[in-house]
């Protein structure tokens, strides 16, 4: 059984799987040309301090994503 | 004539592209029915001049920003020859996707795999004939910023222009939901023809983010470098300003003095004073406005400016702006123009609208040559650069001051993520080709608007007939004496004023303005300014100038960008207002504190 986790709550340094994004349409179309698809693997890189963006590494592309964002993404490690 | 069009996504080098297939021919070209400019060069291809059009770099084809918008309705409305799609190769495995779509539209496309050297030196091999069989669009590896590759590519550009026939593509405007069946064609693809290495090391990049992002050390570190940057074009910048106006004061004493001393004394003071000393005293910038570009170059081919937008983004978001916003603030050094436009790629109105808000209070290059003018006329080499600095940080302050006064006004929930390339230099090429565009971009201005303000301040500091120059008796004085009642609060005298009021066009025309009241040039303008204010004066000027109502060419970006009078008597009213309550707050402190 797969337990789903916010990407938000990730640990630095964690490699989880892509399961599902609860965004818009807009964004969702945004995100999948940055490489965030259904089964794809990827890794907290850092956080930046204050609350700040994540930087998470998709294959050979790293992205900052908000925390308020990465909150309406499924992952499972 | 044949058109081609360039596509692709941000960071896949589309731009060095354009820029060596064009070399420095590009030309900024209004199309009918979009608001945009875009860069275009004619160039010969397939034996005929082909118009190339650069198109704003796009992740892809239904998204919902103005970009996006912009590139959909470009392929709608232009017949298109063919299409050259622009990817990044190290990351073929997503960039693929648009050549994909694009190929949905039955468009005839070649694809460039650009940064060849790059996927090479990551272990990634691509067959490229394999890939060009299952995609249909026939391919070529290149590497646009070292210049290899080309000869296969104008090849297979050649064949492909000879041979096609352009066909007028269905609307696209209809948004289609994101297609499984093309995306299991891309994972196929990539399975059959790319080969990545299981483990992609960008050690470099990642030791120096490892410094640069650090929890604690980013930030600091961000100021620092800023603050170094600037430090290093003042020190190198001000003695090569003021060797080049030494040598225009020659020109003119030596060369120009006697050619025209034949002519009536108005007009050789006229051609000499107003014109000439105007002009050369602008000019004389030049070579700081050439040091900033290239400094700006560095820092933003480098990808620093993505992990500044990570590294700001937290504090951004209390203002109601985010990372986007601060690196267009940056870009605003340079100029504010380009910075409005990137706002773009905003789909949330008010971030848009809030961002346009407080990008004119970047201190951009134009101000950087009335502060440096400025700062070494009043200050001592030891305190100008410091000078400098402190209204780098107010022009920050001014920022963030606006924005949370504003942020209610224009809200926004828009979700922000921004890819963080690995770190790049830009080679030597690409440093001179942008330095070369700023000053061809200089020129223009100063033939039309610097000409012309130095020409209208002449006029009113030396009329009516027969007056002394900028004395109380001439129309400046005038305009000085009326303005008075408000300025005077600031310490801001009738001949500042003057300057002002013609800043409002561009704020290269201050220092011309300064030179055609004062009569003088080169060092000597700036040992007259000395003597007739002192430095509490001149930096509520700075403050002035920094703050108050932006250039006209900013204005009018601002109304074609936001498309609302409304918002743009804002973007003019509040700036005005704003520096007029710090330049006087400023000077009636200082003073009453006996400075």
């Amino acid at each position: 059984m797969t337990v789903l986790h916010r990407l938000s709550s990730l640990a630095v340094g964690q490699i989880a799987t892509v399961q599902a994004l609860h965004v818009d349409s807009g964004f969702q179309f945004r995100l999948h040309a940055l490489g965030f698809r259904i089964g794809k693997s990827l890794q907290v890189i850092r956080t930046a301090p204050f609350n700040g963006p994540l930087q998470l590494r998709l294959g050979n592309t790293d992205v900052m994503l908000r925390r308020q964002d990465a909150d309406k993404i499924e992952v499972n490690l | 004539m044949k058109r081609v069009a360039l596509i692709g996504m941000p960071n896949a080098g589309k731009s060095t592209l354009f820029n060596r297939m064009s070399g420095a021919s590009a030309k900024v070209a209004n199309w009918p029915g979009l608001t945009v400019d875009l860069l275009t060069a004619k160039l010969l291809l397939a034996g005929d001049i082909t118009e190339l059009v650069d198109l704003p770099g796009i992740y892809d084809l239904h998204g919902f920003s103005d970009d996006e918008h912009v590139v959909r309705h470009f392929l709608c409305n232009n017949t298109i020859d063919l299409v050259l799609i622009v990817a990044n190769a190290t990351q073929i495995d997503r960039q693929l996707a648009l050549a994909l779509q694009l190929r949905s539209l039955g468009l005839p496309a070649v694809l460039l795999l650009n940064m060849a050297d790059e996927a090479k030196s990551l272990g990634i091999t691509i067959k490229v004939d394999q890939l060009a069989k299952e995609l249909g669009y026939p391919t070529a590896l290149i590497s646009a910023k070292y210049g290899q590759g080309y000869a296969q590519a104008y090849q297979l550009i050649d064949s492909e222009l000879r041979n096609s026939t352009p066909a007028p593509i269905q609307t696209l405007e209809q948004n289609f939901a994101i297609d499984q069946k093309m995306e299991d064609e891309l994972d196929a693809i990539i399975r059959h023809s790319v080969d990545v290495p299981a483990q992609i090391s960008h050690s470099l990049t990642e030791k120096i983010d490892n410094v640069l992002l650090h929890r604690w050390f980013g930030l600091p570190l961000f100021f620092t470098i800023m603050f170094m940057v600037f430090q290093a074009i003042y020190t190198i910048g001000a003695p090569l300003q003021e060797l080049v106006a030494w040598l225009l004061g020659n020109v003119r004493d030596l060369a120009l003095v006697p050619l025209l001393s034949g002519l009536p004394p108005l007009l050789s003071g006229f051609l000499i004073g107003g014109v000439f000393d105007g002009i050369a005293t602008v000019a004389s910038f030049v070579p700081v406005i050439i040091l900033f570009f290239l400094m700006m170059a560095i820092i933003e081919d480098s990808g620093y400016l993505s992990r500044a937008a990570f590294l700001m983004d937290a504090l951004m978001t209390r203002l109601g702006l985010d990372g986007r916003s601060f690196v267009m603030l940056l870009m605003g050094f340079g100029c504010n123009v380009p910075a409005l436009m990137g706002t773009r790629s905003m789909r949330s109105r008010g971030l848009r609208l809030l961002t346009m808000l407080v990008i004119p209070f970047s201190l951009c290059s134009a101000r950087l040559q009335v502060f440096v003018f400025m700062a070494t006329a009043l200050f001592s080499p030891r305190e100008a650069p410091l000078v400098l600095f402190s209204l780098y940080i107010m022009s920050f302050v001014t920022v963030i001051f606006t924005a949370l006064l504003f942020k209610g006004r224009f809200n926004s929930q828009e979700p922000f993520a921004l890819e963080l390339p690995p770190y790049r230099f830009p080679t030597v090429r690409q440093m001179f080709l942008r330095g070369w565009l700023e000053i061809s971009h200089f020129l223009r201005r100063a033939t039309k608007f610097i000409t012309i303000g130095v020409v209208l301040v002449w006029i009113l500091t030396n009329m009516p007939y027969g007056v002394e120059p900028a004395s109380a008796a001439s129309w400046s004085g005038w305009v000085g004496e009326f303005m008075a009642p408000v300025l005077s609060p600031a310490g801001i005298n009738p001949e500042l004023t003057v300057a002002l009021i013609f800043g409002f066009v561009a704020k290269e025309i201050v220092i011309g303005a300064l030179a055609v009241i004062y009569g003088l040039q080169g060092s000597d303008l700036m040992q007259g300014i000395a003597q007739q204010i002192d430095w509490v004066q001149a930096y509520s000027f700075m403050l002035f100038t920094l703050i108050y109502t932006p250039c006209l060419s900013t204005i009018a970006t601002i109304r074609s960008e936001a498309k609302s009078a409304w918002f743009t008597s804002l973007a003019l009213a509040w700036p005005l207002t704003l520096a007029w309550v710090v330049s006087t707050g400023f000077y009636q402190t200082a003073r009453y504190l006996g400075y």
